[in-house]
């Protein structure tokens, strides 16, 4: 599915976030939002998926959504966002149960995420039982079981210890080097940037405008850390963010 | 600052002192029944000594004595019986609409600012007060002490309620949205889950306020139940029924408590 984002502008009350915000993401790219704190990149991550009303501008999608995909346009949450009374198996079936799907097939698309997430022993623990690393594989899982044309992760390894990033960090890469996957990626984590994304959006703020679109054009499986080609593209983004991050470190926070 | 502050202190080697004592009370059920036994022997060898009058305080004993002729007669059943049916129906009618006012309130904006205002306003009357009027509007029987719990256990429902549902964390609901589920999924699946540790531990206080209001209103117009019997017991100066008919209502509220503890276990063990 493509996603057009055009003349998108944002404002909350006095903060203008965002201002015209022109990005097309093509199917089966990976893009990654990168920036300093307060840009705007959960904003604008919030507007490409429905869930907050620009004050200006508007998405649009086109084409083929994949094979009973239930909704398109699916988040990955930095907190993970599970209910904490269902189960890992109850976390996911919770987002197919409201659509037309038999009980076997349902059942089947549990099971069928929880293989590809490695998740089949956790099926029946609850989320409070479940280390950092394990919640993000299941809420990885549920998104997975809607089959998704896009997938909207914002900050998804934020809340992990570095050694569970890491390991994420491969599964991420492997999943969307296998499936092919369209995805907006925010981050503020350069080296995930490098590793994940075809094209890595760097933000300015105040308000938030695109700075530049810098495009990494080594396929995704073949990146690996340490990669003197991919420590150059981390070095030149750190380049170009690094006075935004500056001025966001030494400004007061105006906004609660 | 002197030069030998920074030489090295030759002492004895020392284990350091472990400093996080206390401030870490811990349960012991046994403490908890034996502080009962404690104060009953106590109290009946006040009573044996003549320290304590038997006028002022009936003696253990006699308390024993009286409960276990309200049993035998069949009487405590008949109180017991009467005040237990105005107890369930009025906090069940109280309850079940100050949830769905409450509900309300915590989820639409139009109810909001009119709900708040209102319970406000009305949860501080005392409801016992409001007894009269409703013996006018409902008839002196069962239904104006129905109304009489009801009304007091309404408001504490409603605003403890609205609170609980402000409390679900906002995130979860968001991820429903962004899954595209229904409202009333929503609604049934992670609002009403999320707000039921909330809810279940505004019934302790309900339930609280519901016997308070029935003892007062059996005070007040009836010719059985626990609070006529202490009534009755007290003004014939029958100190041991009227202490006996106090027992029996701190074990009925032991009772209800140790309810709503199995419900908790029962519909909060994901915790
Ligand atoms: N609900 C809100 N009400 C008012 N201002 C908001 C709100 N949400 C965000 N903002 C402001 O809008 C700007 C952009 O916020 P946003 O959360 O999109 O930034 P971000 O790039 O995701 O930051 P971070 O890296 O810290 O997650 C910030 O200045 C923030 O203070
Ligand atoms: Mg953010």
């Amino acid at each position: 599915m493509r996603l057009e984002i055009s003349g998108v502008c944002h404002r909350y009350d006095q903060v203008e976030a965002l201002r015209d915000i022109n990005l097309t993401i093509e199917p089966g790219e990976i893009v990654a939002l990168i920036g300093p704190s307060g840009c705007g990149k959960s904003t604008l991550l919030s507007i490409i998926g429905g869930l907050l009303k620009p004050s200006e501008g508007k998405i649009s999608a086109s084409g083929a959504v994949p094979d009973g995909c239930l909704n398109p346009l699916t988040y990955v949450f930095q907190d993970f966002a599970l209910l904490p009374w269902r189960t890992v198996a109850g976390n996911i079936s919770l987002v197919l149960e409201d659509h037309k799907l038999s009980k076997a097939e349902r059942a089947a698309r549990i099971d069928e995420v929880l293989e590809q997430t490695g998740l089949a022993d956790f099926r029946n623990a609850f989320p409070k039982q479940l280390s950092g690393g394990m919640k993000q594989r299941v809420g990885i899982a549920r998104a997975l079981a809607v089959r998704p044309a896009v997938l909207l992760m914002d900050e998804p390894l934020s809340a992990l210890d570095a050694q569970t990033r890491i390991l994420l960090l491969d599964e991420f890469s492997a999943l969307f080097a296998r499936t092919g996957m369209t995805a907006v990626y925010v981050t503020h984590n350069l080296n995930e940037a490098v590793r994940l994304a075809h094209r890595v959006v760097a933000l300015r703020r105040r308000p938030g405008t695109i700075k530049e679109i810098h495009t990494i054009d080594v396929p995704i499986d073949q990146r690996r850390e340490g990669d003197p080609l991919i420590v150059a593209h981390e070095t030149a983004l750190w380049e170009l963010i690094r006075d935004e991050a500056i001025a966001a470190d030494k400004e007061l926070e105006n906004v609660a | 600052m002197s030069p030998d502050h920074l030489a090295p202190v030759k002492t004895a080697k020392q284990p350091v002192r472990f400093r996080a004592v206390g401030f870490n009370p811990r349960a012991n059920p046994l403490a908890a029944w034996g502080s009962f036994v404690v104060l009953i022997i106590l109290w009946q060898i006040g009573c044996s000594t003549g320290f304590i009058s038997e006028l002022a305080m009936p003696s253990p004993v006699a308390v024993a004595k009286s409960l276990w002729q309200l049993i035998v007669s069949g009487d405590l059943w008949v109180h017991l019986a009467a005040s237990g049916q105005r107890l369930a129906v009025g906090w069940v009618l109280g309850t079940v609409a100050g949830l769905a006012v409450g509900f309300l309130v915590g989820m639409f904006s139009w109810a909001r600012s009119p709900g708040v205002a209102l319970v406000s306003a009305l949860f501080p009357i005392p409801k016992i007060a409001l007894l009269p009027l409703f013996i006018i509007w409902f008839g002196i029987g069962e239904p104006s002490k129905f109304a009489t719990i009801g009304f007091g256990v309404f408001f504490p429902t409603v605003i403890n309620t609205f609170g609980a549902v402000d409390n679900v964390a906002r995130n979860l609901i968001r991820m429903g949205q962004s899954f595209d589920m229904s409202t009333w999924s929503i609604v049934r699946k992670i609002i009403l889950p999320g707000a039921l540790p909330t809810i279940l531990s505004g019934f302790r206080i309900s339930s609280s306020i519901a016997i308070i209001l029935l003892v007062a209103a059996e005070m007040i117009g009836a010719q059985y139940g626990i609070g006529a019997l202490i009534l009755s017991a007290g003004s014939l100066y029958q100190t041991d029924q009227l202490i006996a008919g106090v027992v029996v209502l701190s074990v009925f509220g032991l009772a209800i408590s140790w309810l709503l503890g199995r419900l908790d276990k029962w519909l909060l063990g994901w915790r």
